[in-house]
C-alpha cells in the first residue's frame, strides 16, 4: 500500500501540477490508458470545482490523497472552504437534444459514472470528496 | 497542450486538435473556433491526435455543435476509442456526428 498528499493552492493554473502528481502515482501501478483517462478527468473536474467554488473570490488550499492498495486507487480532496455537497447536484439529462443540453452538471456526472464509490462528506470544517477505481 | 490546426476550403473548415482538450486550453480552441466560424457551412474536427476531453472541451464542442446548427453542419472524425468512451457516457455520442 502507498499513500501520497499534496498540498496545493486550488487555483486551475494549478490542475497541471495536480494531475502530474496523479500520473505520477498511477504510473507506478501501470493502469491502462483509458483508466488512467477517466481518473484524470476525475481529478480535474473535482479540482476545478473547487477552485472555482470553495473560496470564491478568494483562494485557498486543498489536499489531494492518493492511496493505492492491491488493485484499487482511491482519490481523496479536502478543502476547507464553502460547505458544498457536488454530488447532490442533479445528473444532466444526457438524451436531449443539442439545442436542448444544458452546459453545466456534465463534470461530477462523468465522475459519477466513471468512478466507483463516489461519497462526499462535510466534516470539521472540511469538504472531503472521495472516489476510487479498481486498476485490475 | 493543445495544438490546434485549421485548413480552410471555400465554407468548409477542418480543424484539427492535437493533445489535450481540458480546463487549461478548452478556453484557446473555444477562442480560436469563434473567430474562424462566421462563413463556415461544413465544420470538420478532426480528433485523430486528441488524448483527452474533459468536460471543459465537451462545453466547447456542445456550444460550437449548436452554433453550426444554425448554420451548416459540423463531423467530428477519427476519435480515438478512449475520446469515444467519453462521448458514450455522456450522450455525446448522440449530439455530435461521428464519423
Amino acid at each position: 500500500m502507498s499513500m501520497r498528499e499534496l498540498d496545493i493552492e486550488a487555483k486551475t493554473e494549478n490542475l497541471d501540477q495536480v494531475l502530474a502528481f496523479v500520473d505520477e502515482e498511477l504510473e507506478k501501478y501501470e493502469c491502462g490508458m483509458k483508466t488512467q483517462m477517466q481518473i484524470d478527468i476525475a481529478v480535474e473536474e473535482i479540482f476545478v470545482n473547487i477552485a472555482h467554488y470553495a473560496y470564491n473570490p478568494a483562494v485557498g488550499k486543498a489536499t489531494i490523497r492518493i492511496e493505492v492498495t492491491d488493485d484499487t486507487v482511491s482519490l481523496t480532496f479536502i478543502d476547507n472552504g464553502i460547505p458544498y455537497d457536488p454530488l447532490a447536484k442533479e445528473d444532466p439529462d444526457i438524451t436531449l437534444s443539442a439545442e436542448e443540453r444544458q452546459i453545466g452538471g456534465l463534470g461530477i456526472f462523468m465522475v459519477k459514472k466513471s468512478m466507483d464509490d463516489v461519497k462526499y462528506e462535510y466534516k470539521d470544517g472540511s469538504n472531503i470528496l472521495t472516489f476510487s477505481k479498481d486498476l485490475a | 497542450m493543445l495544438n490546434i490546426k485549421k485548413e480552410s476550403n471555400g465554407t468548409e473548415l477542418t480543424v484539427a486538435l492535437e493533445g489535450r482538450l481540458d480546463t487549461t486550453t478548452a478556453p484557446e480552441f473555444e477562442n480560436e473556433i469563434k473567430e474562424s466560424l462566421s462563413d463556415v457551412k461544413e465544420l470538420v474536427l478532426d480528433l485523430s491526435n486528441l488524448e483527452y476531453i474533459s468536460s471543459a472541451g465537451l462545453r466547447v464542442l456542445l456550444s460550437t455543435q449548436k452554433k453550426m446548427n444554425t448554420q451548416g453542419s459540423m463531423v467530428v472524425r477519427n476519435a480515438r476509442e478512449e475520446v469515444k468512451e467519453i462521448f458514450e457516457v455522456t450522450g455525446f455520442a448522440d449530439i455530435l456526428t461521428l464519423e
